[in-house]
């Protein structure tokens, strides 16, 4: 296809509006954060830039990132590697258990925790079993780690399964040791995987509000909370957002640049063999052992205490959670709706004509899945307060903001749908006289459905569990489940959260299934 | 399937044009800085009383009159309800109050209302010492607040700087000792690894769970817990006589000039006021009420032991809130 032609499909309305209403949702209100940020007095600004306070929440922000990352490499890899390399039995029973957690958001994970332990908590109230109140540094590290480890087990697991044997074989004939072919030989070829899964979870560290809040661990995004909560003041609350923007950047820019470069697959002739699992021997003990703990201490924990709280639940909290699944609902499943009419002609655009400008249009909608919620509802406010007050507050603008927010994860199943739909088909009933429209409906939209469906659900279901943006945007009175948690949490009433936590531990089991779903189908393929 | 594609644009369409339009007329927008689990309740009952559509925005009241003074002529605040009488007096200062009409404030005697009868009080509430009853000796209790930036104390305190009645509590310091020996207690007090808590409940959650063994908070939150567990393992009680630390303050409420619901604003504060609404403050949430028709519940310290220990300060001399939210960021409290 040639360049004019090229530019006058991109320009047809159906293509142009979504891209505008993209780039424009997304541009626009950063843009408006920069501008409210550097709207103060140049002294005022290095003031409250070069803070001594500024340097320890990026101090504790790293510790926490990297604290997470290494507890939850110390629990995916061998989770990882048990359930993949070895004969360990119920591998995938224990698979599930890897991804599991994802059910349980971080603040739910948070409260967990804060309603167990201490000596009021449950288990000293039940058990007579006192372990200190977990918190601060300790708390945030160990329900971030227990909720977002699974980003990493699936990225590993899917490379430990897709390992080529022979290199390692190859490796011992010349002499390698186990642990020097662990080392250099199973290693390398695992790095991208981890980095994979370490980007998910550092852009979720960073992003996180609700468990640091409730931990009171002051990170960026917690003292961004305080200056928003406490005194509404815009432009140090912007240069936070700034400043936490600045350090997702430079994330996204180091992982970029590790896995520059690598080449891993197979370039000779010959089959990938299939591996032969290592046998545990003494060892099974400790994994089961290690398995279980596993279980117990990320899902096992959160179901029997939200369960237990569920009986100190006063009555007449049905009325208030129907009230907050309808929230939930009337927000995210037009976020979810909006998402994907959004993400269907950029995938397509990305698809079907790959060019530079289209492949960065592709980076747009992961951008705004990248900005720190925080920052990106506070752009949101600032540019609806400035340019256009009557959507102020309004549940338009919520939804919006979820759409543009969550994109990118309807752009994932959508794009592999369209790689499979052959383009043939369409170029056919072009041919037979049917418009570009009415072809790709009639030709290519019934092969979408599926990732349609996908995209829809992943988007609603991300929606419906989402805190910092929705706490941020909600209009007057509008409460969804996760702000009911979060508000009841943070007032330590445990016992009313309960019913909201396990509406919303429901709803992100079923994103769990629909995850594994998705990714069993792509494995058949 | 072109269909199919209209259908869906159009539910969505639907849904953002339904979602974009203002709040309907008829609706009473209250901005609460108290917390929804104290004062839902009433609420809930004015809405079925009156079947009038109320819808509530809850925040810290710091928050919410900074937002007030920012939305200005455009807020759709019909009424401002604070944790404290600062707040109140801050929104007053920025010309956003309505008056009051004399039948209102002739409801509650004058300490109870702002002098300019642009707010009242719906409550009243003291500030206390919160201990805990299983790693503190009651004999041994300190004396003034200021005693607690002491080592014997170090990370042993906890408190909410984001709180309305916190900082209306600084306020009132800085009014009694001065902005510098404020500034200084504070420091001292952060130096002394001092615990920020988010709010009252979480402080007295904090004691109970051993994390911390003393607090700052508002009087009624503990008997809350009691009445739950009788056992639960706190105890609270006031510093030595006219100690800045024993602060007695209001929860108020006020129309918003704006607001083009007056009449439907003033017969909630109406209600607010009346002995219905005062028992339920009394017996529910265990404040001070406002009008003399109704007793404080039995659980609570008389009200006239309260007035012989409180230190004398002016409510309406606490609406310099701003002053104290540049003091905690310069300490760095937030």
């Amino acid at each position: 296809m040639n360049a004019l032609t090229h530019r006058k499909r991109f320009l047809r309305w159906y293509f142009l509006l979504p891209v505008l209403f993209v780039v424009g949702g997304v541009v626009v209100p950063v843009s408006y954060l920069i501008l409210r940020a550097f709207q103060a007095d140049a002294d005022v600004v290095v003031d409250l830039v070069f803070r001594m306070r500024n340097l320890r929440l990026l101090a504790n922000t790293f510790l926490l990132t990297a604290g997470v990352l290494a507890l939850g490499s110390a629990i995916a890899l061998p989770l990882a590697w048990l359930t993949t390399r070895t004969d360990i039995r119920f591998p995938r029973a224990f698979t599930l258990l890897g991804v599991l957690p994802l059910a349980v958001p971080g603040y739910v994970m948070a409260y967990v925790l804060l309603a167990t332990t201490g000596q009021y908590g449950t288990l000293a109230r039940l058990f007579g079993l006192e372990i200190p109140r977990i918190s601060g540094y300790g708390g945030a590290l160990l329900a971030l780690s227990l909720s977002t480890f699974p980003y990493l087990f699936l990225n590993l697991r899917t490379a430990l399964l897709g390992l080529d044997r022979s290199l390692e074989e190859t490796a011992r004939s010349l002499g390698y040791g186990p642990r020097r072919v662990l080392l250099r030989v199973i290693g390398p070829q695992l790095r991208p995987a981890f980095s994979a899964g370490a980007l998910l979870v550092g852009l979720h560290v960073l992003g996180d509000f609700g468990v640091v809040s409730l931990m009171r661990f002051e990170t960026f995004s917690y003292a961004l909370y305080l200056q928003y909560s406490a005194s509404f003041d815009r432009i140090y609350a912007a240069w936070l957002a700034l400043m936490l923007l600045g350090l997702t950047g430079t994330v996204l820019l180091l992982e970029a640049r590790l896995l520059r470069g690598l080449l891993l697959h197979r370039t000779g002739a010959g089959v990938a063999r299939r591996t032969v699992p290592a046998r545990l021997g003494p060892w099974k003990l400790p994994a089961y052992a290690f398995l279980l703990i596993v279980a117990a201490s990320s899902v096992g924990i959160s179901v029997t205490t939200v369960a237990y709280w569920m009986g100190e639940t006063a009555s007449g909290l049905w009325a208030d959670l129907a009230r907050a699944l309808w929230a939930s609902f009337s927000a995210s499943a037009p976020a979810a709706l909006l998402a994907a009419t959004l993400a269907l002609p950029i995938a397509y655009l990305a698809v079907r004509e790959p060019s530079r400008s289209t492949r960065a249009l592709e980076r747009l909608a992961y951008f705004g899945y990248a900005t720190p919620p925080l920052a990106f509802a506070l752009a949101f406010i600032f540019f609806s307060l400035q340019s256009m007050p009557w959507a102020y507050q309004t549940l338009g603008l919520l939804i919006c903001a979820y759409a543009l927010h969550f994109m990118a994860e309807a752009m994932g199943p959508l794009r592999s749908a369209l790689y499979q739909a052959p383009p043939s088909v369409e170029e056919a009933a072009r041919t037979l006289g049917r418009s570009p429209m009415r072809a790709f409906f009639e030709a290519t939209f019934p092969l979408l459905r599926r990732g349609l469906f996908v995209s829809i659900a992943f988007v609603f279901l991300s929606a419906m569990k989402e805190l910092p943006i929705t706490f941020l945007l909600s209009p007057i009175g509008f409460e969804t489940l996760a702000v009911k948690v979060w508000g009841y949490t943070s007032e330590a009433l445990f016992g009313a959260a309960a019913p909201f936590a396990l509406a919303i531990m429901l709803f992100s089991s079923l994103f769990v299934g629909l995850l594994l779903m998705q990714g069993n189908a792509e494995r058949d393929r | 399937m072109n269909r199919v594609f209209i259908s869906v644009t159009s539910v969505v369409l639907a849904f953002l044009l339904g979602a974009c339009g203002s709040p309907e007329p008829e609706t009473i927008v209250i901005y609460s800085g108290r917390s929804e689990s104290l004062v839902e309740p009433i609420i809930d009952q004015y809405r079925q009383r009156t079947n009038l559509d109320i819808s509530v925005r809850y925040g810290d009241t710091a928050q919410l009159a900074v937002a007030l003074a920012e939305e200005g002529e455009q807020t759709d605040a019909d009424l401002f309800w604070a944790q404290d009488a600062g707040a109140l007096g801050a929104v007053h200062e920025a010309g956003l109050l309505a008056d009051l009409p004399d039948s209102l404030l002739a409801l509650i005697p004058d300490h109870f209302r702002s002098v300019n009868g642009t707010w009242v009080a719906t409550s009243g509430r003291a500030r206390t010492l919160a201990y805990s009853t299983q790693r503190v000796d009651a004999t041994m209790l300190p004396e003034s607040i200021f005693d607690l930036a002491d080592e014997a104390y170090s990370g042993r305190v906890g408190w909410a700087p984001t709180n309305g009645s916190f900082q209306a509590h600084v306020t009132a310091i800085r009014a009694l000792v001065g902005n510098d020996e404020t500034r200084s207690w504070l420091q001292a007090m952060r130096e002394n690894g001092t615990k920020s808590y988010r709010n009252n409940t979480a402080i007295v959650q904090a004691i109970a769970d051993g994390e911390i063994d003393f607090g700052l908070p508002n009087h009624y939150y503990l008997y809350r817990f009691k009445s739950e567990d009788p056992d639960f393992p706190v105890a609270q009680t006031f510093f030595g006589a006219s100690d800045p630390g024993n602060l007695i303050n209001v929860a108020g409420i006020g129309v918003l000039g704006p607001s083009d619901q007056y009449d439907a604003a003033i017969g909630l504060i109406d209600f607010l006021l009346s002995a219905d609404a005062q028992q339920y403050f009394a017996q529910e949430t265990y404040e001070y009420p406002v009008i003399d028709a109704v007793d404080p519940s039995v659980a609570l310290p008389a009200m006239g032991r309260l007035d012989t220990i409180a230190p004398n300060v002016d409510l309406d001399a606490l609406d310099d809130l701003e002053s104290t939210l540049v003091l905690l960021r310069e300490v760095g409290m937030l």
